[in-house]
């Protein structure tokens, strides 16, 4: 699918490297498999994945726009809508629960003031529920870009929202 | 000091790195493997093993590679499975990003068995930082001329390439995972055809675990027998278990299987006892989706022996007294765990899990959540237990994966060994409701 | 030369045998006996590549693997997609455990489907109305809140109620093999999967009614036709017209002089035997612009051609048919004639048997 118009949204020159480079991993005619890579370097460059974005991936990978919003939406860690600077990914599974993971959530939502779902006034924290991290041995854990922060409590909880508020 | 097949080296600092992996022994296999075996002749080996899929299925795995089809001029793909979500289960996590290069020794070696050209890690995309680890190791054994073209002037080509989920536990599954490989929702497909047969691209495919593959380094290097020679009968070889919850040491453990369930919970090599004052109630042994088992139950078996942390012996009694060994994910409950509240919990996570594809799993496991959390917040009746029980049974085996099952078992298994603490929570409900308020009544602490 | 006929498979659908050619399914063959064996198909759809496996309300027991290997298949497996293998024994309608299994399958398929049905425009010719009063329950287990979806237009000609969809994906394979765009597709995942465009975008080309047609409920239905009439009110003639699109083949659906509905002719299984272009569904609904061949055959067990579901009209199913058709008589001659009861006359008990193949 050809567009005239330019999209709004395009990758940054070393994106789109990265992104031609991600797409020649695969077989001949196999493409589409860099879909999810692609989206992962979206969100990265946007925060979220925006649809004109998602729209640009589709023709960068030669399908249309519907075989890209139907894998965003199915996969829980792209933001299909806007999201603070930083995401807290909290998870809610049992193990962590069991370490305390509750309370320590509490704790969570009562310093930024906001629940599931929900940004910051100041745009600085979202939170997400997320499912199990596979840290279990490490609860209460939550997850904020790449980085793990494991052995949650109280305290360390405030000690992180502190420094990301840097 | 038990014999350790993947952990021997993993406190050896700076053993993420090439050079010290090489120190440690590291890629020997691959020379082995390369130079002075034929392909058939690794595949022979690693059935002698016996070693089974580390996954949460325990298929053999020698088996699984003989049944992958060899048409002329099509591909064959290996797929490494490190898409880890099971609640409880975090060993491949621990694994690859501390000794990665255990895993792209197991990937070379192995490829190189099923004759694979190209081949796939599919990590899960929650565990970038993961990725970032084993590009660059690949990139390092690339450099030393144990990947690319030609790998050891063997003749033999490999490139692997690491693909990051998107974040659905679904996709550990290996047809949905194949689907997201193609970039596609991570739907299960319908078998047959199997993998083996119609995989990745419709071409022949073998899926295998992280910790399986990383076993067939050690099994190359020492030979099938020796690895037979390991565990406990047709639990052969060592296990990594992934312990969490109320105990004193969580973390990952090599473990000989055959050990017993009791010493791995209270011996101070592994878990270390249940935390000070405390007692044992319950454990989930092999990932969330396999069947809770009271104190009594998991220690013991029904003649009075003690259970080993082995495929037959957990699963001994069937479910009416046993469990699985699955993932080796182990979650210990104390006394202060709300099992009711728990199975809620699980509840969600597969209901949140569910592909959505099938009607059973699509509309059984919500249901099963909104029930579960009716009773766990004081509205439930005394009719919703049996209702769970049949919600559970019908969505059995009935559903396109295993998904299904993994569902029902946790809901259809606290039941049935600790049905008394759901009539408390019906009958009793201000009281249940009570912030850290749990059922005290006659139960089996260890 | 491809003289050699290939070898076929024989078959056993619930006591009856069948021959066919390797590679069929389970569902086909039993199809080929007859509608009375055959499994209900909510997603699968024959004319749709790839379709299937996803409802499981064609769920059967394979009694017997095949002649070579007689094991039974240790679960229950989705007739639609297993192929069937020579010496197979099936068990549909005559093992309880696949009837129950189909209950469970209708329940699941019923918690979240709004109860809808008297304003619903599929409603006579719903699959899963059919499947509900063939193998469901009378009455729901489910007391929590229904999921409800935020309305989407998909454009001028295509209605979708997305709280009636059961996901069968139907649609999506239509729009991927019928359509030369698909702006449609499932999004989401779960229970909280979807059927829609994303951005709110019209289904627009020349084949994206045949959505309506694929749908086994009423969750795509026709704009044009909405809350215009009952299907049990309508008269479908087969008619056709020359057409550069498409072959022209449809039916057309009378009420009195009017023609108030165009669809795809459709095969006993309720599948289109050949799909149409947009103009002939929604812009050609005047007489003049058809060639009438006559009225459409309908099914027996069309709502149009007979109470359906008039409880006193329906069949035994077939399971009591077939023991039926196996009847012996029971040697119980006993002397009762000092019992005082009066001796019926043996014609008393003559009365016909239904028969199974009936």
């Amino acid at each position: 699918m050809t567009t005239e118009t330019k999209p709004t949204i395009q990758f940054t020159p070393d994106r789109l490297e990265k992104a031609k480079e991600i797409i020649a991993r695969y077989p001949e005619g196999r493409q589409k498999s860099a879909l999810l890579p692609l989206l992962h370097l979206l969100q990265e460059q946007e925060g979220w994945t925006p649809a004109e974005g998602m729209d640009y991936v589709a023709g960068l990978l030669q399908i249309e726009p519907i075989e890209v919003y139907e894998v965003a939406t199915f996969y829980t860690m792209f933001h299909i809508n806007p999201v603070g600077k930083h995401v807290i990914e909290y998870c809610r599974t049992g193990p962590c629960c069991l370490m305390g993971g509750e309370e320590v959530y509490a704790h969570l939502r009562q310093r930024l003031g906001i629940e599931a779902g929900q940004t910051t006034v100041d745009g600085q924290f979202t939170i997400k529920e997320v499912e199990c991290l596979a840290a279990c041995g490490m609860g209460p854990v939550f997850q904020v870009r790449e980085k793990y922060y494991t052995n949650l409590t109280n305290e360390r909880v405030d000690e992180i929202i502190d420094e990301l508020s840097k | 000091m038990a014999i350790k097949v993947l952990t021997e080296h993993i406190n050896v600092p700076g053993i993420e790195t090439f050079d010290v992996y090489r120190k440690q022994g590291g890629y020997t296999a691959v020379e082995k493997a390369l130079k002075t075996m034929t392909p058939d002749e690794v595949v022979e080996e690693v059935k002698k093993s016996g070693v089974r899929g580390r996954g949460g299925a325990g298929f053999p795995m020698g088996m699984k590679w003989s049944f992958l089809a060899k048409p002329e001029g099509v591909p064959r793909y290996l797929v490494c499975n490190a898409d880890e979500s099971e609640p409880g289960t975090f060993k491949d996590h621990y694994l690859m990003k501390t000794i990665p290069h255990l895993l792209i020794e197991g990937m070379i070696v192995s490829s190189f068995a099923l004759g694979a050209n190209k081949s796939f890690i599919y990590v899960r995309g929650e565990l970038m930082y993961v990725i970032h680890i084993l590009e660059k190791a690949i990139a390092e054994a690339k450099a030393a001329g144990f990947l690319g073209k030609n790998i050891l002037g063997s003749g033999y080509d490999l490139e692997l390439v690491v693909q990051p989920g998107g974040g659905a536990y679904i996709c550990g599954e290996e047809t949905a995972l194949l689907e997201s490989l193609e970039g596609k929702r991570g739907n299960p497909r319908n078998k047959p055809p199997f993998p083996a047969v119609k995989g990745l691209y419709q071409c022949p495919t073998v899926v295998n675990n992280v910790e399986s593959i990383a076993t067939t380094s050690w099994i190359v290097n020492h030979g099938g027998d020796a690895y037979a020679a390991i565990g406990i009968g047709r639990s052969t070889g060592t296990k990594l278990i992934s312990a969490s919850g109320h105990i004193n040491k969580p973390g990952v453990y090599e473990i000989e299987l055959g050990l017993p369930v009791e010493d791995f919970i209270y011996a101070d090599e592994w878990c270390g006892g249940i935390r000070p004052g405390h007692k044992l109630k319950a454990v989930v042994a092999g990932g969330s989706s396999v069947p809770i088992l009271p104190a009594n139950l998991i220690l013991k078996l029904g003649n009075g022996d003690k259970r080993l942390m082995s495929y037959e012996s957990l699963s001994e009694g069937g479910f009416q007294t046993g469990t699985m060994l699955g993932s080796g994910g182990f979650i210990v409950f104390d006394e202060t765990a709300c099992i009711v509240r728990n199975t809620w919990n699980f509840s969600r996570f597969y209901h949140h899990e569910s592909c959505g594809q099938c009607s059973p799993c699509r509309e059984g496991t919500g249901w099963m959540e909104k029930v579960l959390h009716r009773i766990e917040y004081g509205h439930g009746n005394q009719h919703d237990i049996d209702l769970l029980v049949d919600v559970a049974r019908r969505i059995e085996g009935n559903t396109i994966c295993p998904l299904g099952d993994a569902a029902a078992w946790p809901v259809a298994s606290a039941i049935r060994h600790f049905r008394d603490e759901f009539e408390w929570h019906i009958t009793n409900p201000h009281e249940a409701t009570q912030p850290g308020a749990v059922f005290k009544g006659d139960m089996a602490l260890v | 030369m491809e003289d050699v006929k290939p070898q076929l498979f024989k078959v056993t659908v619930d006591g009856i045998e069948v021959e066919v050619e390797p590679g069929t399914t389970i569902l086909q063959a039993a199809r080929k006996i007859g509608p009375e064996v055959a499994p209900p198909a909510m997603c699968y759809y024959q004319p749709l590549k790839g379709s299937g496996g996803k409802c499981r309300a064609c769920l059967v027991r394979v009694a017997a693997g095949s002649a070579k290997d007689p094991r039974p298949m240790p679960k229950l497996v989705a007739s639609c997609i297993t192929p069937v293998q020579d010496g197979m024994v099936v068990e549909n309608t005559t093992n309880p455990q696949v009837l129950d299994a189909r209950k469970g399958v209708v329940e699941f398929l019923l918690i979240n489907h709004p109860l809808d049905c008297p304003v619903c425009d599929q409603a006579g010719e719903c699959d899963l109305q059919n499947f509900a009063f063939d193998h469901g329950a009378a009455n729901t287990r489910y007391e929590e809140e229904r999921r409800t979806f935020d309305k989407h237009d998909l454009g001028p000609y295509v209605q979708l109620h997305m709280t009636r969809c059961i996901l069968c994906y139907r649609c999506v394979f239509t729009a991927d093999q019928i359509t030369n765009k698909r702006v449609h597709g499932v999004l989401n995942r779960g229970d909280a999967a979807e059927i829609g465009t994303y951005i709110e975008k019209a289904i627009d080309n020349d084949f994206s009614g045949n959505v309506i047609d694929v749908c086994p409920v009423g969750a795509l239905t026709d704009k044009t036709y909405r809350f215009k009439n009952r299907v049990w009110f309508t008269k479908p003639v087969d008619a056709h017209r020359d057409c550069p699109t498409c072959s022209g083949k449809v039916t057309l659906w009378y009420r009195g002089e009017e023609v108030i509905r165009v669809t795809a002719r459709r095969n006993e299984w309720n599948e289109v035997t050949e799909f149409i272009c947009n103009t002939c569904r929604f812009e050609t609904k005047n007489t003049s612009d058809w060639v009438i061949e006559g009225p459409t055959k309908i099914a027996r067990g069309s709502v149009i051609s007979a109470n359906k579901y008039r409880a006193d009209l329906q069949k035994p199913a077939f399971g009591q048919r077939l023991a039926a058709a196996q009847y012996k008589t029971v040697d119980d001659t006993r002397d009762t004639s000092q019992l005082g009861i009066q001796q019926l006359p043996p014609e008393r008990f003559n009365k016909s048997l239904p028969s199974a193949t009936e």
